[in-house]
């Protein structure tokens, strides 16, 4: 069924379908908002008639049959034959999802399953119903006024009679290489018009000593007959574009039109001339006038003239439309520049450079210590020129593998209908901060959780419209998903203005599971964040999206895993708001050098808020828990308490200032010794359970750091107040 | 992918593709080295493709040019098939079975 494609071009056709179908999806979704919105109907009708054209590039059938049809009702929907309504875009998110299932038979290499094929035909006969004649060919609606007034104009002395287009086609020398058989345009051809006659080209073929077989040789000379439009037909070609010669002449373009192209072939004249006559697109007398023409006005043929008055000259378009044309035009030249400036690469690649970088950083480190030891200027100098080089190759390299977050956010449009349709809820996705960029890890892993907290949402936050209704609220729920950066990292929420989370029903089912003492004394964010809890669940019914007390514990052992905490917080009535914190990168960090007694510590240098002396603030010698800090109160740790050092207490012990979120604190440390870059290394097995270090790092001296996990760190501080 | 049955007479089996093109060359010239009436049996032909008819067409000129003659036999469904839609047929002269009359007139190719 799959004939033989090269892998490399059968997955580039999986990407760009994938591609298009996303961009179909979105289309979709909004369409029902602005049904008269002809841009959004054109980007849905565009994915897919180009997901049918390469297909049928590829031979892949199942593809070209169904979309085929989708792409007539969408003809329908464009040329306002139909108007869409919410029925129609279901049916429309059912093809989609469909065409999807058959990309992934293509990738995968596999046939269409029974069940497949089954809903194919359901899908087929529903679409049908909005056409009213059986489906016959591909008709384009567009232009039809252009059509008939290029067959008045067929009286007229300088146009060619034919009713037919004519294709001319060199093809490239690589065509076989990369995988394509000129023979599939034609067949894709006959499956959009009629070809009406086919001139194979095989004059350049060399002869044998000097013939790659493995070249292609062949053009074609066609004659054709349909009622597609110019860029539908040159749309077919897109593959070959660039390596090939293609001459597209509509019906009954000018006699000069056809000069040009005899004079573009690489042909000899009259030879063209026959062929072209033989294909019935010129008749004999057409032919001698254009070859007279020929003889007496070669200095008239000037360089290629703009393209509007090509268009105008081979009346493919009346003048007012050839504005709208040349600016879609444009816009299709701009997004295919953009294309251009992206390169696809491996994941793994881009792992493995940052990897590298991080060797190159340790190094760098080593060579550094060695100069300073050395103490010899010039070496000082170039380590510091280096080292800032090996700063900015780390960002850059850092960099490539920040993502914007929006894509992720704009796939739940889809998740909030599909689950506002199941739960008969009416909820309106708001986005924000779409383009706040993170660590492609972190975006892959942030999506199942951020599914599971929208689903929440919707499912217990959002109240049913009545009860909104009864509560004063408008009937529409809101979601909203933002994110944005802060502090070193980035923030997502999800908040809803739902009913908001009930305490008393929370704390009693904690006291129940045995999760909190009863009497014990808990501020409102302390029993919000019970839920977090694993086995807690306080919905009154259990529906097949949440509520069955797996998830929310699951949600922040997810976040935990990529070094991110999550909160909570509710007003009751009025909604709530699950906060995700997680660090920008994963690999490497900034960090901030601290020593207590003989060993090293390095702190996320974007937490570090400030230093101070801690003699000078500490009115109590430094016993207590807590400074007076500026009128705050600091609660604050000593490292060398913590880690159990023993060693001389120092003269002047230091304090570091941490932020977290809303938490401050305050480590104490021996040595102060500055800004590091930091190489995260994995702690292993047996520090899982020692939340106060986050990793480890090794520097320049070859010796290991301990990262704290200041989070970590500071939950324990917390603990410790109450 | 192609038996030499007897030295004038080429089966052709399987594939007349990109893949098996530049093996069947050598056969086809080679054949036609040492004979002067070489004959193409393509009935066993599977699948033929763009390159497969550009090699057909490259054996038949060359044979052309060394005057010499070459007839392909036994066009499988998928040659005549291609044959037809390349309007090539009648450049090769053979006589098909299954085709459908070309449209075209032999002495312009």
């Amino acid at each position: 069924m799959t004939p033989d494609i090269p892998d490399e071009y059968l997955q580039t056709f999986v990407i760009e379908c994938r591609e298009l179908l996303e961009q179909m999806e979105q289309a979709l979704l909004i369409v029902e908002q602005h049904p008269e919105d002809p841009e959004i109907i054109n980007a849905i009708f565009r994915a897919a008639h180009t997901i049918k054209g390469t297909a049928g590039l590829f031979g892949i059938d199942y593809i070209v049959g169904f979309t085929h049809v989708a792409e007539s009702v969408l003809d329908c929907v464009r040329s306002g034959e139909i108007l869409i309504n919410s029925a129609l875009a279901a049916l429309l998110i059912e093809v989609h999802d469909h065409l999807g299932v058959l990309v992934n038979h293509v990738d995968e290499g596999t046939l269409p399953t029974d069940e497949v094929e089954r809903s194919r035909q359901r899908l087929i006969a529903q679409l049908k119903t909005y056409l009213d004649e059986p489906i016959v060919q591909n008709r384009s609606v567009d232009m039809p006024a252009i059509i008939s007034k290029s067959k008045l104009d067929k009286v007229q002395g300088d146009m060619v009679q034919t009713d037919y287009w004519h294709i001319s086609l060199r093809f490239g020398l690589e065509v076989f290489r990369n995988g394509m058989d000129p023979f599939s345009f034609v067949r894709y051809l006959s499956t959009i018009g009629q070809v009406i006659q086919l001139v194979t080209i095989i004059d350049t073929i060399p002869s044998a000593d000097k013939m790659d077989p493995e070249s292609c040789y062949l053009g074609f000379e066609i004659s054709f007959d349909s009622d597609a439009d110019k860029i539908t037909i040159e749309n077919i070609f897109n593959f070959v574009r660039d390596d090939c010669l293609i001459h597209i002449l509509p019906p009954h373009s000018k006699v000069s039109e056809y000069k040009h192209l005899i004079l573009d072939l690489p042909e000899q004249e009259m030879r063209l001339g026959e062929i072209l006559v033989k294909c019935g697109s010129l008749t004999p007398t057409e032919l001698e006038r254009i070859l007279r023409i020929q003889a007496g006005h070669d200095e008239e043929d000037s360089p290629r003239p703009a393209i509007g008055e090509v268009l105008l000259e081979q009346r493919m378009v009346a003048p007012p439309l050839i504005e709208a044309a040349l600016e879609r035009q444009k816009q299709i030249k701009d997004t295919k520049k953009a294309d251009a400036n992206l390169i696809r690469v491996d994941a793994d690649k881009l792992d493995a450079l940052i990897n590298l970088v991080g060797e190159l950083i340790i190094a760098g480190a080593g060579i550094n210590l060695i100069a300073k030891r050395e103490k010899t200027a010039d070496l000082i100098q170039s380590t510091a020129t280096l080292s800032r080089l090996v700063e900015e190759v780390r960002n850059s390299a850092l960099a490539l593998r920040m993502v914007q977050i929006g894509a992720t956010f704009n796939r739940f449009q889809r998740v909030v209908r599909d689950v506002s349709k199941e739960l008969g809820k009416e909820v309106e996705l708001v986005i924000s901060g779409a383009e706040t960029e993170l660590d492609k890890t972190v975006v892959e892993k942030i999506g199942d959780p951020l599914t599971h907290l929208v689903r929440n949402s919707m499912d217990h936050g959002i109240e049913s419209a009545d009860v909104r209704f009864a509560r004063g609220k408008p009937a529409k729920g809101t979601l909203q998903l933002s994110a944005y950066h802060d502090a070193g990292s980035i923030v997502i929420e999800v908040s809803d203005d739902g009913g908001g989370l009930n305490k008393a029903k929370i704390l009693s089912k904690a006291v129940e599971r045995g999760l909190v003492a009863e009497g014990e004394n808990l501020t409102d964010k302390e029993i919000y964040n019970l839920i977090f809890q694993a086995g807690f669940s306080t919905a009154d019914n259990v529906s097949n999206l949440s509520g069955r007390g797996v998830g929310m514990d699951v949600v922040r052992r997810n976040i935990q895993a990529l070094r991110g905490t999550v909160d909570l917080d509710s007003v009751e009535g009025q909604g709530s708001t699950v906060r995700i914190r997680l660090p920008l990168t994963l690999a490497i960090i900034d960090g901030f050098m601290v020593g207590v007694g003989n060993a090293t510590y390095v702190i996320p240098l974007d937490i570090v808020v400030e230093c101070i002396e801690l003699k000078a603030w500490a009115s109590d010698e430094g016993d207590g828990k807590y400074i007076n800090l500026r009128g705050e109160v600091l609660p604050y740790r000593r490292l060398r308490d913590h880690f159990g050092i023993k060693s001389e207490m120092v003269q002047r012990e230091n304090m570091v200032v941490v932020r977290y979120g809303e938490h401050k604190a305050g480590l104490v440390v021996d040595k102060l010794m500055g800004e590091f870059q930091t190489v995260i290394k994995p702690p292993g097995k047996l520090f899982q359970g020692e939340k106060s270090i986050g990793g480890f790092t090794i520097l320049g001296s070859g010796e290991v750091a301990l990262i704290l996990d200041v989070p970590g760190l500071m939950g324990l501080i917390e603990q410790e107040k109450t | 992918m192609a038996n030499e049955q007897q030295n004038n007479h080429l089966v052709i089996e399987g594939e007349l593709t990109i893949y098996t093109v530049t093996e069947l060359k050598d056969k086809f010239l080679g054949g036609l080295l040492t004979n002067d009436e070489l004959e193409l049996n393509l009935s066993e032909v599977s699948e033929i493709d763009g390159a497969g008819l550009q090699l057909l067409v490259m054996a038949k000129q060359s044979a052309i040019a060394l005057n010499k003659t070459l007839l392909i036999t036994g066009h499988s469904p998928v040659v005549a098939e291609l044959l037809d839609l390349s309007g090539l047929s009648v450049f090769f002269g053979d006589p098909l079975l299954m085709v459908h009359q070309s449209k075209l007139k032999g002495e312009l190719l």
